[in-house]
Parts: structure tokens; C-alpha cells; sequence
């Protein structure tokens, strides 16, 4: 090789590191002015929103390293989250251990969750995959429902008292709430910008693209799907944790119908995914108009903020399969 | 076995159904040399290039590489090893970058992405892709697609690259491109076996050639004496060659 050659590759290198580097700088100016929103918005049920968009921004961004890195499209991280919030409450209110705690164990437990599941299904492809995650999550719904000793279809209440860090319980100013939501995205995002220049991060999306062809240059496809999914479970069951101590009752509906596995792959796949910011984008504009399309039309019953997810999924899907986020990355032709 | 001898398959049978695609095959690959593995179409090539690829486990037999058992190791297990491949028809990974197809070839050997992403550049500068690294790999042209495929194999640094119909379905000029590139691979010490169909390219390139015919290995020399050999000519050649 020649020195100039040398030089190039270099010079390569290093636009590669500065373009990684301005990316974190965005993130730290984004994440900086998300977090003096709740300066100028006193409002609660705006504050409500916030939250719970931040919340679905950090689980989403989760579901995105499974389905949208490594291309395993899962319907059923409601398991996950489900596996979470019950983690989080049965350890507060029957052991008293704090929720900080009982997050991480419900991320522990529904990430060997994820790997024992994953034995079974990652044998299975594209849409038999996602078959097989929608059931499993079902099958966890009912088992949950009939289930005593987590209070089976009635629930959990936490119980009120003091407002503290430690119990997470706020019960008169959510913006506690909000920073930890936010600092849930945060490190999820960070947690996916580290990854993605990792060889796991390559060989995630070497396996979404076209696993023999990544078996043959030494890819382990099998381990790699594993190890994305027990990221994704891990990170979903944190948010399901902090979900639990956020609405203080939770009942097996509220935390692992259907429509939740739903609302985790939605906005990265409104936003784009794979991508860095995908998720978060789509959850800026789906969380917000699905509190709006139930506070205007009435509770979620009616299923009309499905029709309008429905709806624009199928709008994106025709305009701009690779998501929103491509509409501003088009020009550098990379990946945000 | 002498050490000269870099991978040999031993009475490697494949059998579908009652369709035998391989029967009895027993080769041996020279490390250094240029290999091509030839045969009209249904005569076994591809059954014996996926059992030495390890995409398939054949039904009997064994394959050794560098005297160790390899018949029922994984695809991936084999390219730490030392064995790469090529597809017929290019499997580029279209969502990333030239680069990034390269560093996943490269990622075998370099843990760190820095240093896979440096060993990526360097290959693509050695088989002239160096000016469209940054291209997505969905945006190549048919001949660039192969040259990517190639460079991605030598990224894992093989010491046997298995290639398959790598020339075929270019145009003359592409070939001769295509043709130095493999003189380009073997210069880096890598053992190449081609798998071709079309004759007339593979004879002006390869050392040896092993000629298969309906599964069972038909005759092995060198290109001059593969076609002067009468089996062969009536197997496969027929009226063609001797027109030519």
C-alpha cells in the first residue's frame, strides 16, 4: 500500500469518528431541550403526555434493537413490559423493596425470559416469528389473569404515602416522572449509539439483511438474535417497571394487552427502523395524538386511535417505507 | 496427510430422496493453487461446494481441513477456520454501506470496529472498490455486487476462498477484470476454488481442474489435459469445444 493510500484510509476514519461524535452532540442538545420543557408547561395533563411519550420514546428505542437492528419483528414485548411492572410491584408492595430494584429484576428476569423463548422461536422466520411472540405474550396474559398471588385479573395497588425518590411515588408534581422518563430514553439511546458501532451492532443487522449470507462470514446468527433480544427484554421491562410505580395500579390489562406489544413497535416503525432516532420520533407524534384522539373521542375502548395508528402506518408504508426519519437523512445517504 | 494438501473430502455422498447429486466424491485441494471444480449443469457442483461451504451436511462421507474434521461444523464455525465463500447470486447486506458489508467479513478477525473498519478499507483498496466504500451496497452495479462478495470473503482472511460462478453471466471485459481479481486473491496466499459452468474462462485461470459428471468425479488434471480427455468431451464438452 502506498502512503497515499494511507492517508485516505485515514482521512476515512476520521470523518467516520467526527460524524459519530456530531451525533452525540445532537443528542445532548435534543435531550438538553427536552428537559426544560416542563419549565414552561405547568400543565398536568400535558405533563401526563410528556412523560408517557418519553416513556414509549426509551421502550420503543428498546423493541428497535430486536426489530429494528436485528430485524426480528416481535409482537409480544408486552410480555416484557408486563413482566416489569409486575416485578416492580409484587417486590414494593408484598416485600417493600424499592422499585429501583424490583425494575432491574423484572429486566433481569424477562431478559433470560427472552433468551429461554428465543430458543424456541428464532428457529422460525419473518412472519412466523411474529406469530409466535404475539401468542407467547398471550399465553402470559391469561397465565398473569389466573394468577393469585399477583392478584390475578384484579390487580395491584400501590399503596400511597409519602412522596419519595426511593418509592418513585409523586403523587403531587409529576415531573419527577418526567426526568426519569427522559433519563430512561437517554440511557437506552446511549445504550443503542454504543451498540451500533459494536460488532454485536453489525452483526444485528448483518442477520436482519441476510443471515446465510452472515453465517458465512462468520456471523453468529443464533447468539446475535439472542443477545438482541435479551437487550430489548431488558430495557422494555425497566419501562414496564417504571410504568407500574408511574400510574401507582396496575391489572393485567393495563400492562400486557395486546395493545401494548403494538404501541412499543409502532413508533419505530413510524420513525424508521434501526435507526438511532426513529423511535423516538414516532413516539413525539403518535403517544400525543393517541391521548388526544382518546380525550376528544373517548377511552381506548372504542378502538379508534387503532384505526388512526392503522391508518398512518399504512400512509408511511406507502410514502416512505423507510420511516419518517429518512425524510431528513436523505441527503448524507447514511443512517441517522 | 502432507501439509501441502489444504482440504480433501473423503467418499463425500449427498442423497435427496433417491436422487444421489454426490456419490463417492474424493478430492483433494492443494493449498496455493488455483482449483476450478467444472461439470455440466446437475453434475454435483454445487452439492459438493455446500458441503465444503457447510451449508449443507452431507449424507455420508467426511471433508477434512488442514486434517480436522469439518463435516458437521457450522458455516460460521468454518470461516474462523480459514473457509470462505461467495454466493452465485450476490447477497450483498443492502441496508449498509459498501464498507460496512466488508467489516462484517472483517469483524472475525478484528473484535474492535475501528480496526475492522481500517482491515475493510484496506481490502477494498486491494480489489479496486476503495472509490465506492461509502455507496450503499444496494446501489452497486451486477459486476461490482461480486467484487463486494469477494471482498467481504477476503476481509475474514481465508485460507481457502470457495468461489461460485463468480465469472458467470459478465461480459468479456468484465471477466478479464474478474480474472485478475482471482490472480489478485491467490497473490495474497489464499487457495481459491471456482466453481464454473463455463469452461473456456475457468481453463485460461485455473491450475487444476476436477471435472464432475452426474455426481461422481469424472477426471482431475491440468487444464491442458482436461481438454484433451475423451470422457470429458463427451460428458460435457461435446461438439462445441471441438468446434472451437
Amino acid at each position: 500500500m502506498t502512503d497515499s493510500t494511507l492517508t485516505s484510509l485515514k482521512l476515512r476514519g476520521d470523518a467516520f469518528i467526527a460524524k459519530r461524535r456530531r451525533q452525540l452532540v445532537v443528542a445532548a442538545l435534543v435531550f438538553a431541550a427536552v428537559a426544560c420543557l416542563p419549565l414552561g408547561i405547568r400543565d398536568v395533563y400535558l405533563q401526563n403526555v410528556l412523560i408517557l411519550t418519553l416513556l414509549y420514546a426509551a421502550v420503543s428505542q428498546s423493541w428497535n434493537v430486536l426489530g429494528g437492528y436485528c430485524g426480528q419483528i416481535s409482537l409480544g414485548h408486552a410480555l416484557y413490559f408486563g413482566i416489569g411492572a409486575y416485578a416492580a410491584s409484587v417486590l414494593y408492595v408484598n416485600y417493600d423493596i424499592v422499585p429501583w430494584f424490583g425494575m432491574v429484576v423484572g429486566g433481569v428476569l424477562s431478559a433470560v425470559l427472552a433468551v429461554g423463548l428465543g430458543f424456541m422461536t428464532f428457529r422460525l422466520k419473518g412472519h412466523y416469528f411474529a406469530i409466535a411472540t404475539l401468542v407467547i405474550a398471550e399465553i402470559g396474559l391469561v397465565l398473569v389473569h389466573n394468577w393469585d398471588f399477583v392478584g390475578g385479573a384484579l390487580g395491584i395497588q400501590w399503596p400511597f404515602g409519602q412522596d419519595s425518590i426511593w418509592t418513585l411515588q409523586f403523587a403531587r408534581d409529576k415531573v419527577p416522572y418526567f426526568y426519569f422518563a427522559l433519563g430512561l430514553l437517554v440511557v437506552v439511546w446511549l445504550v443503542t449509539y454504543f451498540i451500533e458501532n459494536s460488532r454485536w451492532g453489525f452483526w444485528w443487522r448483518a442477520v436482519k439483511d441476510d443471515p446465510e449470507a452472515a453465517e458465512s462470514l462468520g456471523v453468529e446468527v443464533f447468539r446475535s438474535k439472542l443477545a438482541a433480544a435479551a437487550v430489548s427484554a431488558f430495557f422494555t421491562a425497566v419501562g414496564g417497571g417504571f410504568y407500574a410505580a408511574f400510574v401507582s395500579y396496575i391489572d393485567p390489562e393495563s400492562v400486557m394487552s395486546f395493545r401494548f406489544s403494538l404501541l412499543f413497535a409502532l413508533p419505530a416503525v413510524l420513525g424508521g427502523i434501526g435507526t438511532l432516532w426513529g423511535a423516538p420520533l414516532g413516539a413525539a407524534i403518535l403517544i400525543p395524538l393517541t391521548e388526544i384522539t382518546r380525550s376528544y373521542l373517548g377511552g381506548s375502548g372504542s378502538g379508534l386511535d387503532l384505526i388512526i395508528y392503522g391508518a398512518l402506518i399504512m400512509v408511511v408504508a406507502l410514502a416512505k417505507p423507510e420511516g419518517l426519519l429518512s425524510l431528513f437523512t436523505r441527503k448524507s445517504g447514511g443512517k441517522a | 496427510m502432507t501439509s501441502d494438501i489444504l482440504l480433501e473430502t473423503r467418499g463425500v455422498t449427498q442423497r435427496f430422496g433417491g436422487l444421489v447429486a454426490n456419490s463417492d466424491v474424493s478430492i483433494s485441494i492443494k493449498r496455493g493453487e488455483i482449483l476450478g471444480l467444472i461439470g455440466p449443469n446437475g453434475a454435483g457442483k454445487s452439492t459438493l461446494f455446500a458441503a465444503i461451504s457447510g451449508a449443507r451436511v452431507p449424507t455420508s462421507g467426511s471433508i477434512l481441513f488442514e486434517g480436522v474434521d469439518i463435516t458437521q461444523m457450522p458455516a460460521a464455525e468454518r470461516c474462523r477456520l480459514g473457509i470462505a465463500r461467495t454466493f452465485q447470486v450476490p447477497r450483498s447486506f443492502d441496508s449498509m454501506s459498501v464498507a460496512e458489508n466488508v467489516m462484517i467479513g472483517a469483524f472475525v478477525r478484528h473484535a474492535n470496529s475501528t480496526r475492522a473498519r481500517a482491515a475493510a478499507l484496506e481490502v477494498l483498496d486491494y480489489v479496486g472498490l476503495d472509490g465506492r466504500a461509502d455507496a450503499t451496497a444496494g446501489q452497486l452495479t451486477p459486476p461490482e455486487k461480486r467484487r463486494l462478495e469477494v471482498a467481504r470473503a477476503i476481509a475474514t482472511e481465508p485460507k481457502l476462498l470457495l468461489l461460485d460462478e463468480v465469472l458467470t453471466g459478465l461480459t468479456p471485459s468484465e471477466a478479464r477484470l474478474g480474472m485478475d481479481l482471482v490472480r489478485k486473491v491467490r497473490a495474497r496466499g489464499i487457495t481459491v476454488v471456482m466453481v464454473e459452468h463455463v469452461m473456456e474462462i475457468v481453463m485460461q485461470l485455473v491450475d487444476r481442474a476436477i471435472v464432475l459428471n452426474l455426481g461422481k468425479l469424472l477426471a482431475e488434471g491440468s487444464p491442458a489435459e482436461i481438454v484433451r480427455n475423451e470422457d470429458v468431451i463427451t460428458a460435457y464438452l461435446g461438439d462445441r469445444h471441438r468446434a472451437a
